[in-house]
């Protein structure tokens, strides 16, 4: 178990080392200037060059990517115009917004995790247990109804679905307030009647595909033999299906959870745009527009780490359901 | 039998008993007629058609034949499987004096694991992977003893264990099936089954998926069980070297119809079914020529959908054109083997259009030609 957390530790670190320095390629890849981006039209070249200097972009590649490293792991002096010291783990100055990357992250992160967090446990508890109803009553109206939901879910958009909603309980029915993000400590219910259409756009769309999954998962798991076995047991149905099927049905449909939430965490660019919210989603496409690069840099790693540690989270799961998975 | 009574003690004879039980002459299983159909997008299949047999207390009826023969869907049926939804059933199934056709799900789950109880041929599949195996054990004695409390579940389980063989019982209660080798794992099965004291016991190919030399310790380990429960046994298998060493009776299924039935001694000694010939000489004797060549069936197990004409086994039968074009036209009946009044044959029945002295004729022709002593 700790060999497991040491061996997934390290290789976690290797793939966000490659990240960053992909990140980095990339970003001084595209064939545009930041600094023209964010200066005023009357710029004289002089003046670029002075600010290019600053910011150290004249400064060879390698050592400009050492210098942001070093930020992140013991932190550096950024120079007075970007706010002098900056402590570790120092994200950088933003050439666009002029304040601190840690700041941004700071106030967009519990945005996006307070959409994600509670849209993914709606879609879970509703995909799952609409799956496991029409498994269970296969070939009935239920099931059907809920076959037609998947498909519909699936085919639907999340920016039409969204501006459904809006229209409907916003703007008709006038039930919940324009979407908006408050913290959860400063008022719980702002918090949930600002965001709650965009957990049920999230969960309506996801859910039609843990609906199915699951539906499939649990009608291959009733024919194993296992399950015939139970019932030859003379268990009743409901051990059966809750305590036999239910827990090898569910085994790969945390994969493929584990995978989309960490995912989402990373930012829900459509979701938020669509509610005009501002997350971590739209601030890494905002930085990218702007040619923000310690921004641009912020982002891509924490969308990383958060995709790192769901794979971490889906193997440690793995393991307390099914005990043949040995962690090495 | 009064549900509500629980039999707690590892005795056979302290199951509590209706009047009369024992009475329906003698045997605990009895099979009458039975039709299994399923309804398929393919059209019905007819998966067993019509089968007779009983089985006593102590004794071990052996049910043969190849995939699709019925035998798996008939003993499925015994105990209530089959998907009530997609499946029909007629004819009777008397298990202890109670009818198990058109019996309610909840009736019928009730004798489940407790008056009957299934092994399966792979116990790796069969146990479920997710729990310790003591656990599952302790799982099938309570769900018929309500009123027992963890701690006494876990000892039987122990016990059983203890029972079918496994060393250190305490230690392997905690393990998982996939902890457990092949053999063991067979024998969890067996000490699951019985840890209610049913009185009737399916196995259906228990020791296909298991080593040649573990198969003959579990079929021990069941003549050993039974003698000590006094079950009723069904082994369902493709293997007539395993009925030979457990059954005391036999019945040849072809197609979902029974094709021959008699005791052990008359289906394996004097096979009256061309198609038991076939299966006996596509099993390797010990004791005849090592050098006979093993005579594999020709074709392939007929289609239950669109089941031949006739004789099922007509297509593949050497003999077909002997009774004319009857073989094509007319079911054969389960008929008594011998001639009239012929000794060593009562009891004994087969389905074949061949004539008493043609079968005798054509077996001896069909042992020479084949090189198998037996």
């Amino acid at each position: 178990m700790a060999r497991f957390l040491i061996k997934r530790l390290f290789s976690a670190t290797l793939t966000l080392f490659a990240v960053s320095v992909l990140t980095f390629l990339m970003f001084f890849a595209l064939p545009r200037d930041p600094v023209t981006g964010m200066c005023p039209k009357n710029c004289n070249p002089e003046r670029l060059e002075r600010v290019r200097t600053e910011l150290g972009l004249n400064d060879p590649l390698i050592s400009q990517y050492a210098g942001y490293m070093k930020g992140i792991v013991a932190g550096r002096d950024l120079g007075s115009a970007q706010g002098g010291r900056c402590d570790a783990p120092c994200l950088g100055w933003s050439y666009v917004t002029n304040e601190a990357v840690s700041d941004t992250i700071a106030r967009v992160l519990p945005v996006t995790l307070s959409i994600v967090i509670p849209a993914a446990i709606l879609w879970l508890l509703l995909g799952v247990g609409l799956g496991m109803v029409s498994a269970l009553r296969r070939g009935t109206w239920l099931d059907r109804m809920a076959i037609g939901f998947s498909l519909t879910g699936a085919s639907l958009q999340l920016y039409f679905v969204g501006a459904v909603l809006l229209l409907v309980f916003v703007y008709n029915l006038r039930l919940l307030p324009v979407p908006s993000y408050t913290s959860i400590f400063d008022s719980p219910a702002k918090w949930a009647s600002g965001l709650v259409l965009a957990w049920v756009a999230l969960a309506f769309l996801f859910s039609a595909i843990y609906a199915r999954l699951s539906r499939a998962q649990m009608l291959e798991t009733l024919s194993e033999d296992f399950v015939r076995t139970a019932r030859a047991k003379g268990l009743a149905k409901r051990t059966v299906y809750g305590r036999h099927a239910l827990r090898a049905a569910i085994t790969p449909v945390i994969t493929i959870a584990g995978l989309d939430v960490g995912g989402a965490l990373g930012g829900t660019v459509i979701t938020e745009t669509t509610f005009g919210i501002q997350g971590l989603g739209r601030t890494a496409v905002d930085a990218v527009r702007s040619g923000d690069l310690p921004t641009i840099m912020a982002t891509v790693l924490i969308a990383a780490v958060f995709v790192v540690l769901a794979n971490v989270l889906v193997d440690l799961l793995y393991a307390a359901i099914d005990p043949r998975v040995r962690l090495r | 039998m009064d549900s509500s009574d629980p039999a707690p003690s590892g005795e056979p004879d302290d199951r509590p008993t209706v009047p009369g039980q024992r009475s329906d002459q003698g045997a605990y299983l009895r099979v009458t007629d039975l039709r299994v159909r399923f309804d398929t997008e393919d059209g019905v299949v007819r998966a067993v058609d019509g089968v007779s047999f009983a089985v006593e207390r102590g004794r071990t009826l052996g049910i043969v034949g190849e995939s699709g023969s019925g035998k798996s869907v008939t003993s499925l049926a015994i105990l209530g499987l089959h998907d009530a939804k997609r499946t029909t059933i007629t004819g009777e199934i008397s298990v202890g004096g109670r009818q198990v056709v058109g019996l309610g799900d909840e009736e019928v789950r009730r004798l489940r694991g407790r008056d009957m109880a299934m092994i399966f041929q792979d116990p790796l599949s069969a146990l479920h992977p997710y729990y310790t195996v003591g656990r599952q054990i302790a799982e099938a004695y309570r769900v018929h003893h309500p009123e027992v409390s963890r701690r006494e579940a876990r000892q039987r389980a122990v016990d059983m264990l203890d029972r079918v063989g496994i060393p250190q019982p305490v230690r392997r209660f905690d393990q998982y099936p996939h902890e457990f080798s092949g053999g063991m794992r067979q024998r969890a099965m067996i000490a699951m089954a019985l840890v209610n004291d049913p009185a009737l016991l399916i196995a259906d190919e228990p020791t296909t998926a298991l080593d040649v030399t573990v198969q003959a310790q579990i079929l021990d380990l069941l003549a050993d069980l039974q003698a000590e429960f006094h079950s009723a046994i069904i082994l369902i298998t493709h293997d007539l070297g395993v009925v030979g060493q457990v059954a005391d009776e036999v019945l040849v299924m072809y197609g979902g119809r029974a094709v021959e039935r008699g005791s052990v001694e008359q289906v394996l000694r004097s096979p009256q079914h061309p198609y038991t010939w076939g299966l006996l000489s596509s099993v390797p004797s010990l004791h005849g020529d090592a050098d006979a060549d093993l005579l594999p069936i020709r074709g392939n197990p007929p289609s239950l959908i669109n089941l031949p004409s006739g004789c099922a086994f007509h297509p593949r039968c050497r003999y077909a054109e002997r009774p004319g074009g009857r073989a094509r036209t007319e079911v054969p009946e389960l008929r008594p083997a011998g001639a009239a009044g012929e000794a060593g044959t009562n009891g004994h029945l087969v389905a074949c259009h061949l004539t008493a002295e043609e079968r005798t004729t054509l077996y001896a022709e069909d042992i020479a030609s084949v090189g198998v002593a037996r």
